[in-house]
């Protein structure tokens, strides 16, 4: 549970989710990660830290440089959690879009 | 494919906010917000009372069975025409408490529009109440479905 918690921690920041998303693409090194943002260099180490304290992200090492992996599973478990009431407001303005269409038909 | 309808639940927090885009010009959008036919069809909702103006008021509710399963209210504190509609909205019986609705209307194009929904709880504690719930509502569902069960085999 306590993993959980930070995981949305971890989220709950634009530059860590900006990272995220660079990330589902391809695997970075952290200076070609850093060359995305604004931010100071070690700012971006300090989320690529936090992302990989909760499992989003996994360092693998290569020669000299360190590339970061994206965790699809982890994120998933964001999903898990958010996705049935996503779901139920989805399904509830499908409707929404239905009823309104019919009703345009018929004038 | 890309979702029609966005959540965004930041931890430290105590909102979550809606984003869908329609296919639907913003005037139909936002009548079928106001209007209580439509509102009934789309929510699968009766209602009670729908008075959609500043300082109005809503009382919706669902029966199942001859039971009432859902039950919840509100107050309309301003409504602007094809704008916006800021509202609280409470259910009954539920530990997520009142939460402050604010619903955004917005055109696209001539043909499409967007809704954002941001719905603030009193704290971070009711807004995971709030998240709670759809899975409790699976889980009854299901139990729903094996008293059905059960009552056939008698």
């Amino acid at each position: 549970m306590n993993i959980r918690r930070d995981v949305f921690q971890a989220i709950a920041d634009p530059t860590r989710r900006a990272i995220l998303l660079l990330l589902t693409t391809q695997s970075m090194t952290a200076g070609a990660i850093a060359a995305n943002f604004d931010t100071a260099r070690p700012t971006v180490s300090k989320h690529l830290q936090i992302l990989t304290e909760c499992e989003l992200l996994s360092p693998e090492q290569q020669g000299r440089e360190i590339y970061y992996h994206f965790n699809p599973n982890k994120m998933k478990e964001i999903a898990d959690f958010i996705e049935p009431f996503r779901q139920i407001w989805d399904a509830q303005f499908n409707k929404l879009e239905e009823v309104m269409k019919k009703r345009k038909s018929k004038k | 494919m890309e979702q029609k309808t966005k959540i965004f639940v930041e931890d430290g927090k105590q909102d979550i906010i809606v984003i869908r885009e329609f296919d639907l010009p913003l005037e139909s959008l936002f009548q079928a917000h106001v209007e209580p036919e439509l509102l009934a069809q789309w929510m699968g909702l009766k209602i009670i009372k729908l008075d959609t103006k500043n300082h109005g008021s809503f009382e919706f509710e669902t029966i199942r069975d001859g039971r009432v399963v859902f039950k919840a209210n509100g107050t309309i504190h301003q409504m602007k025409t094809n704008q916006q509609i800021v509202r609280t909205f409470e259910m009954d019986n539920s530990l997520v408490g009142v939460r402050l609705e604010f619903l955004d209307f917005e055109s696209i194009t001539k043909a499409t529009s967007k809704l954002k929904m941001q719905m603030i709880y009193q704290s971070e504690k009711h807004r995971a109440e709030q998240l709670k719930l759809p899975f409790a509502n699976g889980l009854n569902l299901a139990h729903n479905r094996l008293e059905k069960i059960v009552g056939e085999l008698k």
